[in-house]
Parts: structure tokens; C-alpha cells; sequence
């Protein structure tokens, strides 16, 4: 198959590299959410793991080590958040917001004397030599560590939340605070731990960005995709298979565009750009139509401040 | 008997109120013990500090002998005590099965777990089904559900705070076969409550508390009703005296309403009528959660409708929303005062001009008149014996009581001609509650309709004249109160017809 210069085997192998950053911060904000803790912040943490992974990375030359600093720097944000909202209960959306603004503030600080060097190169798994198959091999065994994470996170977290009772706690937390503090569950403890979880998805996710996807440093160069991750969580119903879906959908139109206006297609340019986000807010509104059943799935202490009285 | 559970001298203190001072009090083995008390008494911090929420400031729990001093409810459990929540502490959107798990201290896989629960169900007559959400479960339901996470621990203590304020009277019976099972198997059961009757048929000693003190214990099967009242009051209490009058014309119908309800785990409302007349009341009885709420909006105009479907003396109104509903003179108090009744964080000044200036002329070419809104909320302040500081407070700093004196008083005030109440004496002391039902009693004298929503049958006959049963979003047909047997009132409640 050939769609004029458009190689779809290439193309389903870049969108997976395209959409992991925006798969890992939604699925990182999909556990902060389902403890009832509501994180606009992603964005911000995005971007400071983008930077950390990237200065790490460049000053060892380990991209590994870039990755674990990009997890750091973002749970170090998070933990301001966790301080701010679970203990001294500021509100959830103004704390979020501020968090998004100084993260990508401090990040252009930092990143300073970073703009336009070359990272490390980060290099492909090759799983059991398969990478020479065609089509799947491209696609299945020749990806990023990163990516495979991200997917073993996907079946990882609905197992957690399905399966495990610490998983049971989580969603009792975010679903009603009162009664699993009534039944003698740290409600604190453990949304600090999911928004712990959530930075480090979403430095994770950054760190990728700047050290594979694109790989460069860039003011700003998460561009909005913390938000997108955002977005996901919502009209995924807070599940990890449908925020892949959302993700991919993403990553994919991204990737289909840019190829699409590399080949000279008569669509104007702003049309093309604004396709990922249109179509990708329209197809998981349908998925998530079902009013009625979109109100159950959503926690119900979502963004409501916990504080133990009496 | 030998004493399970031994208090001696606790006090717990809260910056500006002392919620228990010095209690003391035994439960012996296999006895029901009856803690007694009006909101606010300190029978819920009393239990929480049994239970490991709440620490002692002072004084000495021995459970079964040894000293005991639960630092969680994780400790209380493993130490044999359970306890059945006054709010449910159950999550909606979690099946039966996984919330009976987070009751639990080690709880088996969920397929065993669901096994177990379905035997025990099975031994205790408590049917339920493991797979199911507990937001789709009736409240009767919902306490089986916490009943048996209790009894799936096997507890030498269990706690019951306030088990009836939500079950019709065939599920409190259904309640009691199990207590008496239990207890004949040797648990102990701490028993809260403020219905005098159940406490009378039930237990076995009584601890009466006031203003957080031990005020005296009894054996409730000795005392009459109304002494374990005066016990717990303090003072004598004087039923609604019902004023004789006669009755005017149909003010408010409503003619085959459905209305689907918008809330998640709502009860939508399927061919509702009813009428009331002027000077009357009529009491609408139900199990929370059967379409109260909705049934409030269809009559406060929250809920619009085809313009036939609601008549105010014979006039359509039916498309009209709350304000306009306000000014033809149909005023409204819905069951939850901090939120929907009124504005939490609000003070009662702008709280009484919410709803009140439309039929008081508060707004002047779109200028509030406060001082004419500040006027009205001390007026009603004063005629209510609302106990605040002022009425600059705000909603949400006053006790329970004392709002819903203020949310009631605040309609009455505007001279309705058609009054909807949902739930008005929920969560209220007895003493103001009587004092509520006896304003909406005057009222009713005074010429206007009165709705009643309530899940209190003994108000109901107290103050109703006609008597309707809500049960799964349907309204019965309504039949006179004087002469209803509670046995009648049960099966209307379950939604059969009973034919007068």
C-alpha cells in the first residue's frame, strides 16, 4: 500500500513515538483523578520533566538517566501541588493552573544555555531480532523502551484499579473522601501517592518529548499537549484502554497531518492543524455519550478538598 | 451479665464546645444497649471514640476485660467491633461486593468474598446480590449492605448509629429479627437512637445523654415513651395541637406528571397527580430516594413542564419557572439546607432575599433593598427562635436545627398560598421539630395548601389530613390520615393499592 508519499507501516511506527508523551500524562492524570484529586498542572509537569530529562541526560550522556530525572523534577512539582491542595487545601483548579504557569516558566529558566544542543541518542529495542519483519517488525518489536512502557502502564493501571485492593482504596478515596476516612483509609496518604504517580507519568511523558520524539530543547515545546492529556482522561470515562484510544487518535492525526501537508495536499494548512484536536474531542465525545453512565464512571470527589473533622 | 465494653470518664472537647464530659457507662455481653440522646447530645463523637475516629482527651475504654485504646478503625475492627454508619458509608458507584471489602480488614478474593456474602445474606434473611452498585440500591437496601460487611467479621460489639431514620416500617421489622438473632448469639449491640418506641421494643438498658453528660439509664422496657422523652429533652414536650377548620377549594394539582429524573442514580416520576385544597395538609410518605426531589422541582417549578400539567386554582402554570411560581404565591423548602435550601457560605440577610424578593419587593429597578431583606431575615429570626448571633451569619455556621427553622420560617413569612416542604424536621431536635411542624400546622389553619414531603411517618399522621405514599417515582392514591393503621400505611409504602 502506498498512499502517494504516505507509508502507513512508517506512519502507525511514528504515531506510537508521537503519542506516547500525551498517553503517559493521561494516564498519570487518570489515576490522580480516580483518588478525587483533580491536577490542571500536567502541563506544567510535562515541560519540567522535558527539561530535567533533557539536562541530565546531555551533562551524563545516558538517556536512561535523563528519563529517571525527568520523573524526578516532575514529582518534585507534583509534590508542591500535593503540599498546597491536600494539606494547606487550596483550591485544586487555581493550585493546578499556577503549576502549569511556573512550570513553564522555570522550565525556559533552566533550559537556558540547552536551546538547539543534540541529546544523546536514546536507541531502539530490537526484541528478539524480529525488527526485520515486515510490516509488525517496524511496528511491534522495534520501538522506544519508553513505548512499551506506556503500553504495559495502559493494561497495568486497569488491572491495579479492577484487581487490587490497594487499586479498591483509590477509587473508594476519590469516590466518596467521608466515608473511607469513616472506615479508617488515609485519605491524604493516598491521594498523595496518585499525585505523586501523576508527576511522574507526566515528567516521564516530557522527558520522551525532548530526548526522543522531537529530540531537542524548545521553550514551550510541549505546546499544549498536557491539556490534550487532559481533555483524554475526561472523555476517556477515566479508562486507561479508552485513553489510549484518545491518545493514539491524537498522535496519529498529528503525525497523518504533517505528512499530509508534506505532500502538497490542497487543504489549507490551518485546517490540517486543527484536525487532530476536532477530530479527537468529537470521536470521544461519542464514545462517551452515554450521559447517564459518563456521571457513574466519574469520581465523585473529583476536585473537592478533604479535611478531617470530628 | 459481665460488662464486653466499659467506659469510664471520657471527654472529648471541641475548640468552643465539649461534645462529652465525663461519660461513663457498661454494655454487658448479649445485651442491646440503647444510647439516647437529641442531635447534638454527643452520641456520634461518643461512638466515633469507640470506634478509633476520634481520640479521648480524657478517661478509659476496657473492652472485655483489657484496657483498650483504638488509635484507628482499623484497630477497633481487629479487636471485634463494627459499626453501621447514620450517613451510609458505602460508594455509589462501587458494587456490593467491594464495598463490603473496604469494611473488611483482610477480605478474601472477590469470587469467595461474593460467595460468603450471598450465604450470610442467606442466614440473616438480608437479601442482596453481591455484583450490583450500590447507587442502584434502595437505602434498605444500602444498610444490608453495611449490616452484613459488619456481620462478615464476626463483631463482639456492634454499633448501629440512628439504623431506622431510612427504612419503612417493614424493613425496621426485618432489622429487629436480625438484632434479636444476633444478640442470641451472644453480640453485643450499642444501639442509637432517638425513636422512643423501637428503643422500647428492642434493647435491653439505656444510657441517656444530654449536652454530652450521662443524664441518667434506665431499663426501657420499664418506662413509658414519653418519661425516656422528658429524660432526653429535659423539659416536657407538648404534641401539635391540630386546629379544626374547613377546607377551601383545589389550590395546586398536578395531572399525570413523568418527568425523567437528571440525577445519576435518580428515580424519575411516572404519572404523578395529586391535588390539595386550601387549609390542608397533605403528607406524602416514602423512603428517601423513591422521587422526592423530583417531585419537589415539578411543584417548586425547578422542573419545567407541558403548561396543563400543573394548575394553581385551575389556572396552567406548568411552564413557569421558580421566581414566576414565587410571585402567583407557591413557595418552596427542599430537604437539603446547605446547598439547595439555602447558600452555604451566604449570610441569612442575603439568604432570606434569595428567595424572598420577589413577593416582598426587595429588588428596586434591579437594587436589592437590603434593608427590607435584612428586616425579613430578622423577622424571621425572631418568630422562628432561631438561635444565631446575628443575621449577618452565614448559613453555614448554624446547627441543623436551627437552619431548618430558618428555611421554613423564611416561607412562611411570604404568606404562601401553596407551601412545598421535602424532609422539614430531618436531622432536627425534637423540640424544634415540633415547633416546625406546629408553624406549618398554622399555616395550613391560616388558608393555605400544604405539601408535606417526609420520611418520618409519626409526623405525617401528626399534621397530615391526607395521607399519599411515594414509592418508585408513583404516588398512591391518597386516603384520609385520621383512621390509617401503621400496617396500612406499610403497604401503601410499598406501592400497593389499598382500598379504603
Amino acid at each position: 500500500m502506498d498512499f502517494g508519499s504516505i507509508n502507513p507501516v512508517l506512519l502507525i511506527a511514528s504515531l506510537m513515538v508521537a503519542s506516547t508523551p500525551i498517553l503517559l500524562a493521561a494516564l498519570g492524570e487518570l489515576v490522580v483523578e480516580k483518588s478525587g484529586v483533580l491536577n490542571l498542572g500536567v502541563e506544567g509537569m510535562m515541560i519540567v520533566g522535558a527539561v530535567t530529562g533533557f539536562i541530565v541526560a546531555v551533562e551524563t550522556g545516558s538517556p536512561a538517566l535523563g528519563f529517571l530525572a525527568a520523573s524526578c523534577g516532575a514529582v518534585i512539582l507534583a509534590m508542591i501541588f500535593g503540599v498546597l491542595t491536600q494539606l494547606l487545601l487550596s483550591n485544586q483548579v487555581a493550585t493546578g493552573l499556577g503549576l502549569t504557569l511556573f512550570g513553564l516558566g522555570v522550565s525556559a529558566l533552566m533550559g537556558q544555555g540547552y536551546v538547539g544542543v543534540r541529546p544523546p541518542a536514546s536507541p531502539k529495542l530490537d526484541i528478539f531480532g524480529l525488527n526485520e519483519l515486515p510490516v509488525v517488525g517496524p511496528i511491534l518489536f522495534n520501538q522506544h523502551g519508553v513505548v512499551y512502557l506506556s503500553l504495559a502502564l495502559v493494561i497495568g493501571i486497569w488491572w491495579y484499579l479492577r484487581a487490587t485492593r490497594s487499586g479498591l482504596i483509590l477509587r473508594a478515596v476519590g469516590e466518596s473522601h467521608e466515608a473511607a476516612h469513616a472506615l479508617g483509609y488515609s485519605v491524604v496518604g493516598t491521594r498523595f501517592a496518585a499525585i505523586a504517580f501523576g508527576g511522574a507519568c507526566a515528567g516521564l511523558g516530557g522527558g520522551f518529548l525532548s530526548l526522543v520524539v522531537v529530540p531537542t530543547w524548545v521553550d514551550g515545546m510541549t505546546a499544549g499537549q498536557g491539556w490534550i492529556a487532559l481533555a483524554i482522561v475526561v472523555f476517556a470515562s477515566w479508562r486507561s484502554a479508552r485513553a489510549l484510544i484518545g491518545a493514539y487518535l491524537f498522535g496519529g492525526l498529528t503525525v497523518l497531518q504533517f505528512n499530509l501537508q508534506a505532500a502538497g495536499i490542497a487543504i489549507p494548512v490551518e485546517l490540517l492543524s486543527m484536525s487532530p484536536y476536532l477530530i479527537t474531542i468529537l470521536v470521544l465525545v461519542i464514545i462517551s455519550s452515554d450521559k447517564r453512565r459518563a456521571a457513574a464512571s466519574a469520581p465523585a470527589s473529583l476536585g473537592r478538598s478533604f479535611h478531617a473533622s470530628g | 451479665m459481665s460488662a464486653l465494653l466499659e467506659l469510664t470518664g471520657l471527654r472529648k472537647a471541641y475548640p468552643g464546645v465539649v461534645a462529652n464530659d465525663n461519660v461513663s457507662f457498661q454494655v454487658g455481653r448479649g445485651e442491646v444497649h440503647a444510647l439516647l440522646g437529641e442531635n447534638g447530645a454527643g452520641k456520634s463523637t461518643l461512638v466515633k471514640m469507640v470506634y478509633g475516629l476520634v481520640r479521648p482527651d480524657s478517661g478509659k475504654m476496657t473492652l472485655g476485660g483489657a484496657d483498650y485504646a483504638p488509635g484507628s478503625p482499623h484497630e477497633a475492627r481487629q479487636s471485634g467491633i463494627a459499626m453501621v454508619f447514620q450517613h451510609f458509608s458505602l460508594f455509589e458507584a462501587l458494587s456490593v461486593a467491594e464495598n463490603v471489602a473496604l469494611g473488611m480488614e483482610n477480605p478474601p478474593p472477590m469470587r469467595a468474598l461474593a460467595t460468603r456474602i450471598a450465604e450470610v445474606s442467606e442466614t440473616y434473611g438480608l437479601p442482596l446480590d453481591p455484583s450490583r452498585l450500590v447507587g442502584e440500591l434502595s437505602a434498605g437496601e444500602r444498610q444490608r449492605v453495611e449490616i452484613i460487611r459488619c456481620l462478615l467479621q464476626d463483631p463482639k460489639l456492634l454499633i448501629m448509629d440512628e439504623p431506622t431514620s431510612v427504612l419503612t416500617p417493614g424493613e425496621v421489622s426485618v432489622l429487629f429479627e436480625t438484632l434479636r438473632k444476633l444478640q442470641a448469639e451472644g453480640t453485643s449491640i450499642l444501639y442509637i437512637s432517638h425513636k422512643l418506641e423501637e428503643i422500647r421494643a428492642l434493647c435491653d438498658g439505656a444510657t441517656i445523654l444530654r449536652l454530652g453528660k450521662v443524664v441518667g439509664s434506665c431499663d426501657p422496657r420499664q418506662k413509658s415513651a414519653s418519661e425516656l422523652a422528658e429524660m432526653m429533652v429535659g423539659t416536657e414536650l407538648t404534641p401539635p395541637a391540630v386546629r379544626d377548620h374547613e377546607l377551601g377549594d383545589v389550590a395546586l394539582a398536578l395531572k399525570d406528571v413523568s418527568v425523567a429524573s437528571s440525577a445519576a442514580f435518580g428515580t424519575s416520576l411516572r404519572d404523578v397527580s395529586l391535588t390539595v385544597r386550601k387549609g390542608e395538609v397533605l403528607g406524602i410518605g416514602g423512603v428517601a430516594g423513591n422521587g422526592q426531589d423530583e417531585l419537589l422541582a415539578v411543584m417548586s417549578g425547578e422542573v419545567v413542564l407541558a403548561k396543563d400539567r400543573v394548575l394553581l386554582h385551575g389556572n396552567p402554570i406548568g411552564e413557569l419557572g421558580p421566581n414566576a411560581r414565587r410571585a402567583l404565591g407557591i413557595l418552596a423548602a427542599p430537604e437539603e439546607r446547605l446547598g439547595h435550601a439555602a447558600a452555604p457560605d451566604m449570610s441569612l440577610v442575603e439568604n432570606a432575599a434569595l428567595s424572598a424578593w420577589v413577593r416582598m419587593g426587595m429588588v428596586n429597578h434591579g437594587f436589592i433593598d437590603w434593608r427590607k431583606a435584612r428586616g425579613h431575615a430578622e423577622r424571621v429570626i425572631e418568630k422562628f427562635d432561631v438561635r444565631t448571633p446575628g443575621a449577618g451569619n452565614a448559613a453555614r455556621s448554624l446547627s441543623g436545627g436551627n437552619l431548618q427553622k430558618f428555611v421554613i420560617g423564611r416561607e412562611i413569612l411570604q404568606q404562601p398560598e401553596v407551601l412545598v416542604v421535602n424532609q422539614p424536621t430531618w436531622g432536627v431536635d425534637a423540640s424544634a421539630a415540633a415547633f416546625i411542624r406546629q408553624a406549618l400546622l398554622d399555616l395550613a389553619a391560616e388558608g393555605a395548601a400544604v405539601v408535606v414531603i417526609s420520611q418520618d411517618l409519626d409526623e405525617l399522621m401528626e399534621i397530615s389530613t391526607r395521607f399519599s405514599a411515594l414509592n418508585e417515582g408513583r404516588l398512591s392514591a391518597p386516603r384520609e390520615a385520621a383512621g390509617l393503621t401503621i400496617d396500612e400505611i406499610g403497604l401503601m409504602l410499598g406501592g400497593a393499592e389499598v382500598v379504603s
